[in-house]
């Protein structure tokens, strides 16, 4: 075992795992924090993707001893009431159907539109083409870009959603 | 019977099992009245069936107000999530008749608790299935209602109204809240035949809605089954024998106990419809030391002659069999005769692969164990009611004892209509002693099964002097989804989800004659969403292009030519021709093709534009959709279900799928089983046909079944070659 600090969405933690678990399974399991999800543990799917510094990687292949000191993003960490122009942008297009890569994608989304504010659709297809979406969501996901493009921002209410999910 | 009589007894408990108290009132209908018809074709997993007997079925449950505060209006929903949007649709049937607005209520979802009769979303049947039954639910509650305040106003119930969860009385300007008259509506007996809104006045049915649980869906807080973490869980991961089937002989666990984290090494035993496979289960602290304990196993496997298995020879088998003569599914007029009397005679033969359904989130279960002999279980599963049916059968336990948490579903396709590994992993957790977390890897997802079956397809025709057929024969070689589950097939007899809709197309033929031929399969086979439709599908409708090209004809005029009745397939092609401007000129190097399908699950048409790129590549550029509904409950959810169907069967016809070689699966991961990803993606727009009438059809799977034939279809067009084998290699067909 080894004792690793990092600092994730803005806290300071200090971990005391094996050095080679991959970051993913230290935020899920260790830390808790379930948004970043498991696909396919080779960088393939991209439902991982989590900020370092800022910058998308595929948390699964990241051993976490490589990110200590460094600075981690979640989908948890991009706003408080899912507020952020993306978020917004995804739930007025309808974005997700399981819902299961989204976290992923939005946190793709939210890096490519640092830096590139206003993506073409070939930008889109070069910073997206690493998540994959079973459920075939990429007509919205590339219509919710734009929209969240345009309104970075603007300060545009939260859609709402109706009814409320509740937990037995 | 009523409803409180029935539920009097065992409310409490129930009430308690839901995490409710006080008074309230739970409505419901029996549950023999819950199901939609049985599809022929899904006789095995007993789609819709609704348990015996007349228990009520309790989806409505409202409590009591308190001092200022209307009482909490909940509504179960029994149709899990899997992205298809049932925490939408089915509580929209209850509110629009109840009177109260979706924001106004509270879902809860069901696990598969006796009450609810038969819980599952698969087969496109939660709203098709659930349209009338739940909407008498919510009729009958508002009747209810409405009964006890004309009661305590002493007016007529033709003077009452309902809106936003109250009873108004417009005269005298009063109204009441729904939990302020739920004690005595309770009392009141349940409307057997409630009368029913009519359609012009509704208010939430029809219309797009947002659905609640997106905002959870984007911002991580979702919880799927994999999220799960329960006190004193431990995590478990299996290694099971690569080739499917193989008996456990030895292993040998002296370096995975090495490994920091690792508690206990244990047999697994993964049950799948008959079928129990061996595993061996590496139990750790956290779910990298399991994993690293099962990569650290030595384990040895008898695997009895199936590490022969592979896919070459197998599909030499399926050609071979199609010499043979087959069963009858199908059978019009007189097809040999008309055949050996037509003119001008074709026939082909067309081929598919087998495929994974490959959900985003992989297989995993959570299980405990409270005592020997009562489990709770916590999942992404389709079928609450199949888990309950299966703990049941496995451990030879009380269905009360069964106690089941769905959560969102990752995905499901149909994978999750089985519980293969909800059993596996309650099996580690009466081992261990433990709560037990099971996750698959994606390369356990990819290589084990159950696998979306090949079909192959034997077809002829017969034309007339005018080209138009005389005689045509569907005849389908593929293994059984049955069988490869353990269920014996019958020599005599056609496997109808193998011939999946080839006898349900509306062209007039005036002698048919469809045949089924069995083929064994060692592989386990299953569920995919649209199953065979959507390789049949393939097979049918690219031949019919090649009638409609032997009879020099254009596709869509050979077609319509067959449809010379009124029929839903008529109206679909016909809107179809105009939105997908059929009849104006492409760019060059532009093809185009057609297809439809009707099936159980419903009917849609599709155009498919495709271009020629200078790398030798066809590019999928354009895909018009007609999907026939009747009814529609909210057409944005149908617009995106058809867009992502519409993706998942362009990966299924140009991906490579899945092979075996040496009895095992040669693709493991995404890097070698790819998915269509964002830049794969054409341009999508779906029309949705719903003009009312009495037949409701399904929305989750019809926009399969024409993607792959309509672009073959279209890849004839714009390059003269006709594609007759699943998966087609785009880089390589300009």
């Amino acid at each position: 075992m080894a004792t690793i600090k990092l600092t994730i969405n803005n806290q300071p933690r200090t971990l005391d795992v094996e050095p080679d678990m991959p970051l993913l399974w230290a935020i899920r399991d260790v830390v808790g924090l379930t948004g970043t999800k498991f696909g396919c543990g080779i960088a393939q799917c991209g439902a991982c993707t989590v900020h370092l510094d800022g910058s998308p990687v595929r948390s699964c292949s990241v051993p976490v001893s490589a990110v200590a000191g460094q600075k981690i993003t979640t989908i948890e960490g991009i706003s408080k009431n899912a507020d952020h122009p993306v978020q917004k942008a995804w739930i007025a297009h309808q974005v997700p159907q399981c819902g299961y890569c989204q976290s992923g994608q939005i946190m793709s989304a939210v890096a490519l539109l640092k830096t590139t504010p206003k993506p073409t659709d070939s930008d889109i297809d070069n910073a997206m083409q690493g998540n994959i979406c079973r459920c075939g969501t990429y007509t919205r996901v590339r219509e919710a870009i734009h929209t969240a493009s345009a309104e970075i921002g603007t300060t545009n209410k939260l859609p709402k959603t109706g009814a409320k999910v509740g937990k037995r | 019977m009523n409803t409180n009589e029935t539920l009097s007894a065992n409310r409490r408990d129930f009430l308690k099992t839901l995490g409710l108290t006080g008074a309230v009132l739970v409505l419901g209908i029996p549950a023999v009245n819950a199901g939609a018809p049985v599809p022929a074709t899904m006789g095995l997993l007993n789609i819709n069936a609704a348990p015996t007997g007349s228990e009520l079925v309790p989806y409505v449950i409202i409590e009591k107000s308190t001092a200022g505060h209307p009482g909490k209006i909940t509504i179960m929903n029994p149709r899990p999530d899997m992205g298809q949007g049932t925490y939408q649709s089915i509580p929209a049937l209850i509110a629009e008749e109840l009177g109260v607005t979706l924001d106004q209520v509270t879902i809860l979802q069901t696990g598969g608790e006796k009450a609810f009769g038969y819980q599952m979303s698969g087969g496109s049947s939660s709203v098709r299935g659930s349209y009338m039954p739940l909407r008498k639910v919510g009729a009958s509650a508002r009747e209810m209602l409405v009964t006890a305040a004309s009661q305590q106003w002493g007016v007529p119930v033709a003077e009452c109204t309902v809106a936003d969860g109250r009873v108004h009385h417009k005269a005298s300007g009063r109204s009441l809240a729904y939990g302020d008259l739920v004690e005595v509506a309770s009392k009141l007996p349940v409307p057997s035949d409630p009368k029913l809104k009519d359609p012009k006045d509704f208010i939430i049915l029809g219309k797009p809605a947002l659905r609640p649980e997106v905002p959870a869906k984007v911002s991580g807080r979702a919880q799927f089954g994999i999220d799960t973490k329960v006190p004193g869980m431990v995590y478990a991961s299996v290694e099971r024998s690569p080739v499917i089937g193989s008996k456990l002989v030895s292993f040998d666990d002296s370096k995975t106990k090495q490994v920091k984290g690792v508690r206990q090494v244990v047999k697994a035993t993964r049950t799948l419809g008959k079928r129990h496979f061996d595993g061996v289960a590496v139990v750790a602290d956290n779910y990298w030391a399991a994993l690293k304990g099962r990569r650290a196993l030595a384990v040895t496997w008898d695997h009895a002659g199936l590490d022969k298995f592979n896919t070459v020879a197998y599909e030499n088998q399926l050609r071979e069999l199609a010499k043979q003569d087959g069963i009858v599914d199908h059978s019009s007029g007189d097809f040999t005769k008309a055949f050996a009397n037509a003119p001008t005679t074709l026939d082909a033969f067309y081929e598919t692969p087998m495929v994974s359904h490959s959900p985003m989130e992989p297989m995993n279960c959570v299980a405990h164990w409270p005592t020997p002999t009562s489990v709770e279980i916590w999942t992404s599963s389709q079928a609450p009611s199949s888990i309950k049916t299966n703990m049941v059968e496995e451990f030879g336990i009380k269905a009360d004892d069964v106690k089941i948490n769905i959560t969102f579903n990752g995905g499901g396709f149909g994978r999750r209509l089985f519980q293969d590994f909800v059993l596996e992993a309650a099996h580690i957790a009466k081992t261990v002693g433990k709560p037990v977390k099971v996750v698959w890897t994606r390369e356990d997802d990819t290589q084990l099964g159950p696998f979306r079956p090949m079909t192959f397809s034997a077809l002829r025709a017969g034309l007339g002097a005018d080209g138009m057929p005389l005689a045509f024969q569907h005849k389908v070689i593929s293994p059984s989804i049955g069988a490869t589950l353990g269920n014996p097939h019958k020599a005599d007899s056609v496997d109808k989800t193998m011939t999946e809709g080839i006898s349900e197309q509306q062209y007039e033929i005036p002698n048919v004659d469809n045949r089924y031929v069995f083929a064994d399969l060692q592989v386990p086979t299953g569920y995919w969403r649209a199953v065979t439709s959507t390789t049949l599908a393939f097979a049918h409708e690219c031949f019919i292009d090649e009638m409609a090209h032997k009879a020099g004809k254009d596709p869509f005029d050979y077609r319509m030519a067959m449809l010379t009745k009124a029929s839903d397939t008529k109206r679909v092609l016909t809107k179809l021709r105009e939105v997908s401007n059929w009849d104006k000129p492409l760019p060059a190097g532009w093809g185009r093709g057609v297809a439809q399908y009707e099936f159980f699950a419903g009917l849609a048409g599709h155009v498919v534009e495709v271009s020629k790129q200078k790398d030798g590549s066809v590019k999928v550029e354009k895909v018009i959709c007609v999907i026939d509904l009747g009814t529609v409950v909210n057409p944005d959810m149908v617009r995106a279900q058809t867009e992502g169907a519409i993706a998942m069967a362009i990966t299924a016809a140009t991906k490579p799928g899945i092979t075996f070689a040496n009895g095992a699966a040669q693709q493991a991961n995404f890097d070698t089983n790819p998915m269509v990803r964002i830049n794969e993606m054409p341009v999508v727009e779906v029309h949705i046909l719903a003009e009312g009438g009495p037949v409701i059809k399904g929305v989750g799977e019809p926009g399969l079944p024409p993607v792959a034939p309509a672009l073959a279809n279209a890849i004839f067009m714009a390059t003269g070659k006709r594609v007759r084998r699943l998966p087609m290699d785009l880089s390589k067909l300009a």
